[in-house]
């Protein structure tokens, strides 16, 4: 026994801690219950996978069995196999970085506690999520990211916003957990078991059995459930509106860790996805369609936050392109230089933040390179490896899931491009709006603590190397080996994509400030519709949550309860009563209108008898 | 006398003994029935051992005359489908007693010995093997609660009294007189006798009778269940009853129905249960989605939860008319979860109406701040009523429409939108109530937990987690006597066809 249960208890004992008594800690204690439990729980993680080294095969530890009935026994396991090892260092490592990084960024705000013993709940339910052993266990760390992130958008309750926001991306979350359980029921119904190795081992034996249309069914069911936790289309809409919580939330939530449970989910289901060519066909799809159409409105945005928001919904979208294109290990190699670039890019924006006392408009920005140089320097680090410039992370992971995209459908490869040339552009137009030209606040911009930039200077060395870390030959025993032959030229052209995306945007925001302007005037309609992300909210609104919500007021509750039911109920209780009013009629009190009642009704007895009587 | 007669006798003897007490001394009522009720719950707990070692048999069964012709006989007995049912009871009353121990001014000595007649009641039905006995029980669970509803309720009490009476009365008239048949039928009221007999072939109902006979006592527990669209009792008798009548309402009342459902229908009547299961099915669905709709528009807290009961015991039905394993261990654990998750919210809601002295949402905001303890505990009773996996409902629900897809998928994505639709409400609620700045009238009277509400809470939350991580301890038993009544269902399904021929 290897005590894997440690891991996410560390960060669980935390969150009891602060969240029982962090009220009347100092916030010293506070902090090392928060941060010490997360950074234990980083060195437990790296101590077991030593222990474990090479991993060859899944290690599992079976501790009890939480629901026995008829059919169905899920246990309590806990599994580490190569991609969950992957995954828990990212999800501890980064964590560490963010929770240290947050003592600097929270260190004014009220309910300081309160904040940490939800992120580390958080992480208790992560790390559940990527050891679960089996779906429903998974399950538990998916639904239970799903309420922290709740909880944490919401953190700042006293806004209304901040509360909507939390409950949308929760209810959205939930629509894609529909498709996650009803995906769970058909699993245990068809394998007869949720548990890892049993589902894929009968799955690779010929299927399991099952008709093709089943699997389908199943990979397209467990495709909801990651898209409403990826947030790709058309449940992406949850996650800009996320990032009303802090912003150490929104880079250790919405950007490294829980929204990449959907391509950890995908990726865990491999032996499911490879039975049905037609669902991995829809994952590619649905990855495309989102990097592209959130990389676009992702162009035209003023909130540094929100720009970074959309574009972790399209890097997410890059994900399950990957995915769907059967590159897995390039879909979680992505994830994890991913996991780098864009902790960093929230992080050095909420240091921008920080620097401007809360200012998150790039319109109110600008000139800051010598103000705050040290963010200046990280951001642009993790500018350059989002971009794809080579050799820095995000080159690395972006090239290998454009070449399997390219050996799949030749087009997808070239919508991945054009995209990569739109994510280098909005990347480099928020920083060149952000530090170049003159300064537009009124703020009087401070460099952060040094708690802040530690964390973003590991980040960054991270974000330039973290490319090396050759994550797809490690995952290569799970996945096999790599997807699309290398092609130079096809690796020029995404490269010099990325190059004209940032030459574009230095041209636009730094050369000619001007020309930006124009070419939201020159087209001003379509400029309309991606500064209103397509109007989507607006439909969803309309079409979904205002007929529901009227539907229900209007029709079920006045007229169906109130009316028709409670109509008839009250309908026969007025009957009851008009014979009641004749009954009493007869309790007059005269004998004599008794002693009629009575020959009535031996009248009526007799008449009865002798007709039943008479048909024998 | 073995301990479940004692575990009987207790409640009715605290009843008794309470109406003797002083009027002028409610302090003496109060700690006379706190005490009482918790030596009822201790001693229940003695229960649990014996009958978990043999669930699927009757123990602690005592079977003497009552009466001699028309012969009643005082038959009870536990086995696993009505253990937690019973502990849920006993646990449940010293806590609403405990609510009650401020809010009740008024008549207390009535109103606590109404508590240990409700408690009386609702154990008979549990353990009763005797119909008659079992029918006894029923209405005798009946009349305290029309008491607790009109005497101690809100505005309209004496409304949703008696549309709680007249709709219960409705379906214990057919129930009765399905009895009645029965006992013509078979010469006895008891039940495992007559299903000893239908057994052996000595007691046959054909198709029309088996209908018919279904069909009455079904009605009779599916309005106490509520089943949609039987449930429109249920909204206003909840929003007019003091906290207490509320809590032992949805928790241990509607029970009754569900229970009857499975002790009662499913294996007297298999035949019949089987043929009427789609449409009742879809009743069930239809509850789940239409009580989650009509809870989502709610402005009044209590309706609210009313209303999100409709749509949790729909998925109790469902369980139980998928007729598997599966189905039907999340059914009856589902009614263990509903018993403690809406139990406690309603007592949540009743400790805001003491300080705000208003159930209107619109009345609240930003509770969250001003009482951050009693925040936090609504806020995790909420995550387990919207099925949040480690906390109970998740594992019920689970196991429901896990055997509602077995049966036929459809079922299983439709009762799923249930849960979808449950996140939408409660967290709306949740946002309206406790999230926001906070008006002046809140911050000044909704102040934090006291000792006495932290021990009522306490209790509640432990069985929350418990029951959501250590299902191990409970379904067991369930499971075990499940599956007789499963097994019962099957063989007289092959006899009637047999008479059929």
């Amino acid at each position: 026994m290897h005590q894997l249960w440690l891991i996410p208890a560390l960060p669980l004992a935390g969150f009891l801690v602060n969240g029982i008594f962090g009220r009347k800690l100092p916030k010293a204690a506070v902090n090392a219950f928060a941060i010490g439990s997360v950074l234990l729980s980083f060195l437990w993680t790296v101590k077991i996978l030593l222990a474990l080294d090479p991993l060859n095969a899944p290690y599992v530890e079976r501790y009890f069995t939480w629901i026995q009935s008829g059919y169905v026994n899920v246990g309590f396991d806990l599994g580490v196999d190569r991609l969950t090892a992957v995954m828990l260092l990212i999800v501890t490592g980064i964590g560490s970085l963010i929770h240290i990084y947050a003592i600097g960024y929270m260190s004014h705000e009220g309910g300081y506690y309160r904040f940490f013993a939800y992120m580390n709940l958080f992480m208790f339910f992560m790390l559940i999520l990527v050891l679960a052993a089996n779906y429903l266990l998974l399950f538990v760390g998916w639904e239970g990211v799903g309420l922290c992130s709740y909880l944490l958008i919401g953190f700042y309750f006293l806004k209304k916003s901040a509360s909507d926001a939390g409950k949308k991306a929760f209810v959205v979350n939930r629509i894609g957990d529909f498709g996650f359980s009803l995906a769970m029921f058909l699993i245990m119904l068809n394998f007869g078991s949720l548990d890892f190795q049993n589902v894929f081992t009968k799955a690779a034996a010929n299927g399991g059995g099952l008709a093709p249309n089943t699997i389908t069914l199943i990979c397209l069911l467990l495709l909801v459930g990651a898209i409403g936790k990826s947030a790709q289309v058309p449940l992406y809409v949850w996650l800009p509106d996320a990032m009303e919580g802090p912003t150490p939330v929104s880079a250790l939530i919405h950007a490294a860790t829980m929204v990449t449970a959907g391509v950890y989910m995908v990726a865990r289901s491999a032996p499911l996805y490879n039975l049905s060519p037609t669902a991995m066909e829809v994952v590619a799809w649905v990855g495309l369609i989102t990097a592209v159409m959130s990389a676009t409105i992702g162009l035209t945005q003023y909130d540094i936050k929100k720009v970074f928001a959309y574009s972790t919904v399209s890097q997410l979208g890059y994900m399950f392109l990957g995915l769907g294109c059967g590159a897995y290990s390039a879909g979680i190699f992505h994830v994890m230089t991913h996991a780098f670039f864009k902790a960093l890019l929230f992080l050095g924006a909420g240091s921008v933040i920080h620097a401007l006392e809360g200012e998150q408009d790039l319109r109110m920005m600008g000139g800051l390179r010598s103000k705050i140089p040290v963010t200046f320097s990280v951001l642009l680090c993790a500018a350059v490896a989002i971009a794809g410039v080579p050799p820095f992370s995000g080159f690395h992971s972006k090239d290998a899931i454009l070449l399997a995209a390219h050996a799949h459908h030749p087009w997808m490869y070239w919508v991945g491009v054009v995209t990569a040339g739109m994510t280098a552009f909005y990347v480099f137009r928020a920083i060149f709006l952000c530090f170049f030209g003159t300064y537009r606040g009124t703020a009087h911009p401070h460099e952060s603590p040094l708690v802040m930039t530690l964390p973003l200077g590991v980040l960054a060395l991270l974000s330039l190397g973290g490319g090396y870390l050759d994550v797809p030959h490690y995952l290569a025993p799970i996945f096999g080996g790599a997807h699309g032959e290398h092609d130079e030229a096809l690796v020029v052209i995404s490269v010099a994509a990325g190059v004209v995306g940032i030459a574009i945007a230095w041209l636009f925001y730094v050369v000619s400030p001007g020309l930006a302007d124009g070419v939201a005037r020159l087209f001003s309609w379509p400029y309309r519709v991606l500064y209103n992300k397509y109007y989507v909210d607006e439909a969803y609104d309309a079409v979904i949550v205002h007929p529901i919500r009227d539907g229900s007021t209007t029709v079920l509750w006045r007229v169906v309860d109130a009316g028709l039911i409670d109509g008839a109920v009250n309908g026969v209780g007025s009957l009851a009563r008009s014979i009641g009013g004749g009954l009493r009629n007869m309790q007059s009190g005269y004998i004599r209108r008794y002693a009629a009642w009575v020959v009535l009704g031996s009248i009526v007895i007799i008449a009865a008898v002798s007709f039943w009587g008479g048909l024998r | 006398m073995n301990l479940l007669d004692i575990l009987l006798i207790i409640p009715a003897a605290g009843f008794l003994l309470t109406l003797l007490l002083p009027k002028d001394n409610p302090a003496l009522v109060r700690n006379f029935t706190l005490f009482v009720s918790l030596i009822a719950f201790v001693l229940s707990l003695g229960l649990i051992g014996p009958v978990q070692s043999n669930p699927g048999h009757m123990t602690f069964e005592t079977n003497t005359q009552w009466i001699e012709y028309p012969s009643i006989r005082y038959h009870v007995g536990l086995d696993g489908l009505s253990l937690w049912l019973v502990i849920l009871s006993t646990f449940l009353t010293p806590i609403v007693i405990l609510v009650s121990w401020k809010y009740i001014q008024n008549r207390v000595k009535e109103f606590y010995a109404f508590l240990l007649a409700l408690l009386f009641g609702v154990l008979g039905v549990f353990v009763a093997l005797d119909l008659f006995l079992f029918f006894v029980f029923w209405e005798i669970s009946l009349v305290p609660m029309y008491f607790l509803v009109g005497i101690w309720g809100h505005d309209k009490r004496i409304y949703a009294a008696v549309k709680f009476f007249l709709y219960t009365m409705a379906g214990s008239a057919l129930m009765l007189i399905a009895i009645i048949y029965l006992y013509n039928k078979s010469g006895t009221f008891d039940m495992p006798l007559m299903l000893d007999m239908m057994q052996k072939g000595r007691l046959a109902l054909n198709g029309t009778e088996g209908f018919w006979l279904f069909l009455a006592f079904f009605f009779a527990f599916a309005i106490k269940v509520p089943l949609f669209p039987l449930h429109t009792w249920l909204p206003d008798a909840h929003g007019e009853a003091p906290t207490a009548g509320s809590v032992m309402l949805a928790s241990v009342l509607l029970k009754l129905g569900t229970y009857g459902l499975v002790r009662i229908c499913l294996p007297l009547f298999g035949e019949a249960a089987r043929q009427n299961a789609a449409w009742i099915i879809g009743l069930a669905i239809t509850g789940i989605i239409y009580g989650a709709l009509v809870a989502m528009v709610q402005p009044n807290m209590k309706r609210l939860v009313a209303y999100s009961s409709v749509s949790h015991l729909g998925f109790v039905v469902l369980g139980v008319f998928t007729f598997t394993q599966v189905g039907l261990d999340g059914a009856v654990y589902q009614m263990l979860n509903h018993g403690i998750s809406t139990g406690a919210l309603f007592i949540l809601v009743g400790m805001l109406y003491e300080r705000r002295h208003s159930l209107e949402i619109a009345d609240y905001g930003g509770v969250g701040t001003s009482a951050p303890w009693l925040s936090t505990m609504f806020v995790i009773t909420t995550l387990a009523s919207v099925g949040l996996p480690l906390l109970n409902n998740f594992v019920g629900e689970f196991l429901v429409l896990q055997g509602a897809a077995q049966v036929n998928f459809l079922y299983a994505v439709f009762a799923a939108i249930g849960v979808i639709l449950s996140s939408v409400y409660m967290l709306w609620m949740v946002q309206r109530t406790f999230y926001g700045e906070t008006p002046s009238e809140v911050k000044h009277h909704v102040n934090d937990l006291s000792a006495r509400e932290w021990a009522v809470l306490v209790p509640l939350i432990v069985m929350m987690v418990w029951m959501g991580i250590g299902s191990q301890s409970f379904l067991p038993a369930v499971s075990a006597q499940n599956a007789q009544i499963l097994e019962l269902m099957k063989k007289p399904a092959a006899k009637e066809v047999a008479n059929a021929r």
